[in-house]
Order: structure tokens, then C-alpha cells, then sequence
């Protein structure tokens, strides 16, 4: 095996430092981040929102803001369907409403074959998934195939699990996500407002972890840190100004293997 | 020409029974009936049976009241018109072209045809025995149009040959109205006016006609166009049977097959030579069924349907995979026939590699192919609006690449939840706010309390297909402690007298 193609220590040290943290409209500029889980209550809609607002932020950043005609495949297998519903079209998003093919899968080992096949087709635009619980049939080699199809054929994957123990799993990204006190709308304050969604990234591959209180403002997705400062794709610059992730590293005291 | 079968349906009927006409099953009474909203009624009846009084068009029970030991079958209407069809083209034997004329009859162009036949009564003459081989009662008769051959078919009493250089006028004068092919409820008004031959018609003058039925445009209520297509002064198109045959393939084998990786082998060349078959037609495939021919005798057929026409022998290959794990091949395959029958015009492209389907991944409808091959048709499918207000019938499922109906839009300030439940769930009000609405609920053993709200939007039900008593619904829309979105209601009214104190339902989540 030639050990020279292996990254060395130290570059893989350095890799959480150089790495950007995560905002919006960074899905499609990286081509690695693919496959998303979200982990979600089955109470709530949020795990499903969350992700097609995820979805819908990667969309438009791929075209520069013109949505592509592609459809959208959605599955679920039975338990999800049972305990969160089916998708209602005239409560989708509106650029999504005619695009979406809904597979409603018996067994969880016929949701995985759906969910792949999905990804394994060029006329889509994103496949999302539901799964409830924590079945057999999703290890750790399942969800390796999902990512390296999502990986080889560039389709996105957004996996929700519902009522999930956080298991292993090949996903790039995973988010831990719930509903969050919604916007106060500006004429009927007692009326629920904009959504929104405290979304959690506890695990990825190319992001430190974080906390965000995401909403979809019909144009882009708006992600607010917990300090209420704006992430929006403008600030770029300040993307490396510290926070309670890497304190350190911006203060000059980086790890020593960096430098 | 035309050809009128006399009795259609009696002489399938014994042709199903292997009897001839007047012997064995047919020598009891017997009538052909079909169900209708008052009753059984008489279709057709064999000698015995109208020798015993029914009728064509009587009741089943009037019948029976003549004759009571009437025996009844079923008549076939659908069968008898797919037996005409076959007959029409078995009729292309004594003409360049033929059509139906439903619902018992064929029409054959044999211009210029006769002396082929050794002349019009030879040809006539050759039409009865043939028909008579095939055990069916006929009367055929040829004219210069198809309107005169038709009528003289049906009403003539001797020679049912004109000639063109006789007066038809005079000819068909003595036949009765009904000759023109005419609808029964136009053949009841000129019974009325007292027109009872073609003759009547003509002494009456054409304007006196022209002025009762002036306002009617088509040819089966106008006599007048009747007539003049029966003296040829108008044309009359038909509509000729064209035979299509469906592409079919098939392999013999030298030795019968037992194994499976032999059969994909064989499908495999089966779906290349249909792949060239369709090429040639510049057809694609959207319905396909293999046919397995077992050395015992028994044939195993697999179907497949498509989502959009194909002519990728890969493709159908894959597809039929998924439908041959539980085929018994027994003691071997020795035939294996591959048959589309059911194609669609697919213009020629070029030939898509496999090798590019696995680069750039597969196209949508291949996908959905796949998808419905192992999950079913019902379970891949598009939400699509329905006319309704009540929410869950708003939304119906059609295959995901059918066209979209065009439908009037929600209006925009109804807002609708991301997710609707498959059946409402009843929810345990705890405590209720003096506006009406839940302060605080009880669903799937949590505890909601309610900080936000708006409504109620009351959605009353459909009274053109709901039953009365149906209670109509308050929906609001509200927020929990935690944020979490829904969508309740309240079914009825507490005094609306249609059952006790209304309930309350969570029907779907907000995002």
C-alpha cells in the first residue's frame, strides 16, 4: 500500500482549522457534503421541513438563485408514514409543490432500494428520505452505499430519522434538529409566524459542529448562531472570527501540529 | 358489399356450445340477455324461443310469462364486436379494404373486384358458403354505395344485386324507412308523419322534409342526408380495419432450459431482437409480455408495463429480472416468445449506452420504472390538487408522469400544514380558552400548551358527498411552549344537533 497518498498527521490536524465553518449556500460549493440525516421528533414536522429548506438552499445556490425543473423524490416507509403523515401539497414550498414523487415504501429494505435508485438518477434534484426509529436493515454498511452513491452521481440525500438514537452512520453531515418558537408576523401577533427550526450539526466531515436557529425567508435560508448574529453568504470574511468552537485557534494558540 | 350476420350473437353462442342452429342446446327456447337498470332484457332469441313468443327488446320476465321454460345465457356485446372485428379482416378475402358496421355487420369495397369471383352472383354465392362453413347465418348484398348495399342487406325481399346502371331510386323505392339507417327516434317521427317507404319520401318533396329537419346536422337523424348517401349524391367516408400486428419475437430451444442463468441469456437475446424489431418500426415498447412455454405444456407469462415507451434492450432486460425469480421452470423451457402489445411511435435517437446510464446516472422514467417493478404502481406516485375543500380529499395520487389536470389554486392566505396525517388523531382538550379554541391539549401522551393561535377557518363539509348528518369542521392554527406547529380541529358544533359535544383532531404538522 503506498502510505505516501495518506494525508500526513499534520495536515490532517490542520484540516478542522482550515475547515469553514457551516452556512448556508456551502452544500453545493462543496461536492463531498451529500449525504445529510436529520435527526428529528416524530411529533413535529420539522426534521421534514428543515430538510427541504436544506434542500432548497442547496438548489438554488447549484443555479445561481434560477430553480432547475427536476423532480423531487420523497420516501418513506411505513412506520414514518404512520406516525408523521404523508407530504400535503398545498403546504410544501411553493417552488417544490408540483415536483415531488412520493414512494411510500412497506419495508425499510424497500425504502434503502428506492432511496438509492433515486440517487442513482440524473433527473432529480434531491431525494428525501424518512426512516423511523432505529431498523436492522440501516447499518453501517447501508448507509456507506447511500453515501458513496450520493457521492458518485451528485444527487443530495436527505436522510430524516425520526425518534432515532444517534446510531453510526456514513452521513457527512448530521444535524439534530427541532422546532424553534416561530417569527412574530408583523400583523396578527397572537398568529404562528415564519417557522422556524434550532438546527444542531453534531457531526460532520468538513465542518466543526454547531448551533443554528435556521428559517427559510422564501428567498434563502436565514441561519441565526445562538448569539443572534447573521450568517448570511455576504459575510464571508468573518467566517473565521471565533466562537465557543475553536476559541483557541483564532486567539494565535492553534494546535501545535499546525504550525 | 354488405354483409349483414343475421343472427351475430345466437350463432356465437352455439359456436360456444357446438350445436348447430335448431339441434341439441338450441332446440329448447332460449334468449341471450343482458343486465340492465330495470331488469334483465331480451337481446336475441333463437327459433324456438321466438316461436314460443320472446323477442329481441322484451323483458326478461315478459318472456318468461309467454314461454316459462324459457333457458337464459348471457349475451357478449364485447366479444361479438371483437369477433367482428377478426371477421372484418377475414372479409379482406373478396376486397382491398373492409369496415364494421357495428353492431352486426361488415362492409367490403369490391369495385372492380367481381369478375375476379366469375361475376356478382357468383360472388354473392361464394359469400354464403363461406359464411355458411363458419356456421353464420348472412345476407349480403352489393351496391354502389354502401348505404344502398346496406339497406338492400337488411329489407330487400329478392335480389339484393344493383347494378350501377340501374335507377336506384326506383330500386330501393319499395324498401321501408327504416333502410336509411336512420336513429329510432327519427324512424318514430316519420312513422308518425306516415312516411313508411323510401318511395313516400321522395313523392313528399325534399323541401317539405328539409323544413321538419333542418335543424339536425347529423347523418343518423337527417333522412335527408340518409338518402342522398344512399343515391350516392354525397360521400360517405368509413372507416376501414387496418390488421396491426404486434412486434413479436420468439426463440426455440434446442435443449429445454432449466437454469436461470440460462434464461437471462436467452431474454437478454429475446430483448435485443424486439429492440430491432421496434427500431424498424420506430416504435417503443410501453407494455411487453414474455411467454414461457414449458416442456409439460404449461405456459408462464410475465407482464410488464412501462412508465414511457423504451426500446432499451438493457433496460427491459433489468425489468424482467425482478419478475423471473419465481418463475417454476419444471422440467424445462423449451420455447420463450417476447410480444409488445402495446406500442407507442418513439422517434429514432441514438443508441444510449449502459456504460452511460452508470456515468451519468439513470433518466426519470427508467427510474420509476425500476422503482414500480419492485414496490408496485401504487406505491410511486405524485400528489396531485383535487377540486375540494375538505383537506384531505384536496389531495389525490396519479403516476408520477402523467400530465397534471389544470385546476383552480388555493388561495394563498389559506395556509396548509407540510404534513397531513393518514387519518386525524383525536386530541384530549384540557382546558379550553373562552374564545373557543384549546389552551391546553393532551396528543400521543405529551402535554401542548398553546402560545399562539389563529382561526378558526371553518371548512364545511361537502354536502353533494357527505351525508347529512356530516358535522362541519373549525380548524386552527397553532403553536406550542416549544415552538411546534399544528393544525387542530373541531368537529361540529356543540348545538348543532348532529350528536353530542364536537371533538377535537390534529389533522397535520406545520413545518
Amino acid at each position: 500500500m503506498d502510505l505516501s497518498a495518506f494525508p500526513k498527521a499534520a495536515q490532517l490536524a490542520s484540516l478542522g482549522q482550515q475547515a469553514p465553518r457551516w452556512r448556508p449556500g456551502l452544500a453545493r460549493a462543496k461536492a463531498r457534503d451529500r449525504h445529510n440525516e436529520l435527526f428529528a421528533s416524530a411529533d413535529e414536522a420539522s426534521g421534514a421541513a428543515c430538510a427541504l429548506a436544506l434542500a432548497l438552499d442547496g438548489m438554488r445556490h447549484a443555479t445561481d438563485g434560477r430553480l432547475e425543473e427536476k423532480s423531487l423524490l420523497w420516501v418513506q416507509d411505513a412506520a414514518s408514514r404512520r406516525k408523521t403523515g404523508v407530504p400535503y401539497r398545498p403546504g410544501l414550498p411553493r417552488e417544490l409543490r408540483h415536483r415531488v414523487i412520493h414512494v411510500a415504501a412497506q419495508r425499510i429494505e424497500d425504502a434503502l432500494f428506492a432511496l438509492e435508485e433515486g440517487m442513482r438518477c440524473r433527473d432529480l434534484a434531491c431525494v428525501i428520505g424518512e426512516v423511523a426509529g432505529n431498523p436492522q436493515a440501516l447499518d453501517l454498511t447501508a448507509s456507506r452505499r447511500l453515501s458513496l452513491a450520493a457521492e458518485k452521481y451528485g444527487v443530495p440525500l436527505f436522510l430524516i430519522r425520526h425518534d432515532a438514537q444517534r446510531d453510526t452512520s456514513s452521513a457527512r453531515m448530521r444535524w439534530q434538529v427541532r422546532s424553534a418558537p416561530s417569527l412574530q408576523p408583523r400583523w396578527n401577533t397572537a398568529a404562528p409566524g415564519q417557522p422556524r427550526w434550532h438546527g444542531e450539526l453534531f457531526r460532520a466531515r468538513s465542518h466543526a459542529p454547531g448551533e443554528w436557529i435556521l428559517r427559510d425567508d422564501g428567498s434563502s435560508l436565514v441561519a441565526e448562531r445562538k448569539g443572534a448574529r447573521i450568517a448570511s453568504p455576504q459575510d464571508e470574511g468573518q467566517i473565521a472570527t471565533p466562537d465557543h468552537g475553536d476559541l483557541a485557534g483564532a486567539a494565535g494558540a492553534g494546535p501545535l501540529a499546525a504550525r | 358489399m354488405a354483409i349483414w350476420l343475421v343472427q351475430l350473437a345466437l350463432d356465437r353462442w352455439r359456436h360456444a356450445e357446438q350445436c348447430q342452429r335448431g339441434e341439441g342446446a338450441d332446440s329448447e327456447p332460449l334468449v341471450l340477455i343482458t343486465e340492465t337498470a330495470h331488469g334483465p332484457r331480451v337481446d336475441a332469441a333463437n327459433d324456438a324461443g321466438r316461436e314460443a313468443g320472446a323477442e329481441a327488446g322484451m323483458m326478461l320476465a315478459d318472456a318468461r310469462t309467454l314461454c316459462p321454460q324459457l333457458k337464459v345465457a348471457p349475451s357478449d356485446p364485447a366479444g361479438d364486436l371483437a369477433f367482428l372485428e377478426r371477421l372484418a379482416l377475414w372479409a379482406q378475402r373478396w376486397g382491398p379494404w373492409s369496415a364494421i358496421d357495428a353492431p352486426d355487420g361488415l362492409l367490403v369495397d369490391v369495385t372492380a373486384v367481381a369478375h375476379l369471383f366469375g361475376g356478382e352472383e357468383r360472388l354473392l354465392e361464394d359469400v354464403h358458403t363461406r359464411f355458411a362453413a363458419q356456421g353464420l347465418s348472412v345476407r349480403a348484398a352489393i351496391a354502389p354505395t354502401a348505404g344502398a348495399a346496406w339497406a338492400l342487406a337488411h329489407y330487400a325481399s329478392g335480389a339484393t344485386i344493383l347494378a350501377p346502371d340501374d335507377d336506384g331510386a326506383a330500386r330501393l323505392a319499395p324498401l321501408p324507412v327504416a333502410a336509411l339507417r336512420l336513429d329510432g327516434d327519427v324512424l318514430l317521427v316519420l312513422r308518425r308523419l306516415g312516411l313508411k317507404q323510401l318511395g313516400d319520401m321522395e313523392q313528399l318533396g325534399r323541401d317539405a322534409v328539409q323544413r321538419r329537419f333542418r335543424s339536425r346536422r347529423s347523418p343518423s337523424v337527417n333522412p335527408l342526408v340518409r338518402m342522398d348517401q344512399l343515391l350516392g349524391r354525397v360521400p360517405e367516408p368509413l372507416l376501414p380495419v387496418v390488421a396491426v400486428e404486434p412486434a413479436l419475437v420468439q426463440r426455440r430451444m434446442m435443449e429445454p432450459i432449466r437454469h436461470r442463468s440460462l434464461l437471462d441469456r436467452v431474454l437478454e437475446d429475446l430483448a435485443q431482437d424486439m429492440v430491432r424489431e421496434l427500431d424498424a418500426r420506430g416504435e417503443g415498447a410501453r407494455r411487453l409480455e414474455l411467454g414461457m412455454w414449458r416442456v409439460d405444456g404449461e405456459v408462464v407469462l410475465r407482464r410488464l408495463e412501462m412508465a414511457a415507451s423504451t426500446r432499451d434492450a438493457a433496460h427491459i432486460c433489468r425489468l424482467f429480472a425482478a419478475r423471473l425469480d419465481d418463475v417454476d421452470a419444471g422440467f424445462g423451457i423449451e420455447m420463450l416468445r417476447l410480444r409488445a402489445s402495446w406500442s407507442e411511435p418513439l422517434a429514432l435517437t441514438q443508441a444510449e449506452l449502459d456504460a452511460a446510464a452508470e456515468e451519468h446516472g439513470t433518466s426519470l422514467a427508467a427510474c420509476i420504472d425500476r422503482l414500480t417493478v419492485r414496490l408496485g404502481p401504487r406505491a410511486v406516485r405524485r400528489p396531485v390538487p383535487r377540486a375540494s375543500h375538505v383537506p384531505e380529499r384536496a389531495q389525490g395520487w396519479q403516476a408520477p408522469l402523467e400530465p397534471e389536470q389544470a385546476l383552480q389554486h388555493l388561495f394563498d392566505f389559506h395556509s396548509r400544514p407540510l404534513k397531513i396525517l393518514e387519518r386525524p388523531e383525536q386530541i384530549a382538550v384540557l382546558y379550553t380558552s373562552p374564545d373557543g379554541y384549546p389552551r391546553r391539549f393532551r396528543w400521543r401522551g405529551d402535554v401542548h400548551e398553546v402560545v399562539r393561535v389563529e382561526g378558526p377557518e371553518r371548512i364545511a363539509p361537502e354536502w353533494w358527498r357527505e351525508k347529512g348528518s356530516a358535522r362541519l369542521r373549525d380548524y386552527y392554527r397553532i403553536e406550542d411552549g416549544a415552538g411546534r406547529r399544528y393544525w387542530i380541529y373541531r368537529a361540529g358544533l356543540a348545538d348543532d344537533g348532529r350528536g353530542g359535544m364536537p371533538d377535537w383532531f390534529l389533522q397535520g404538522m406545520f413545518g
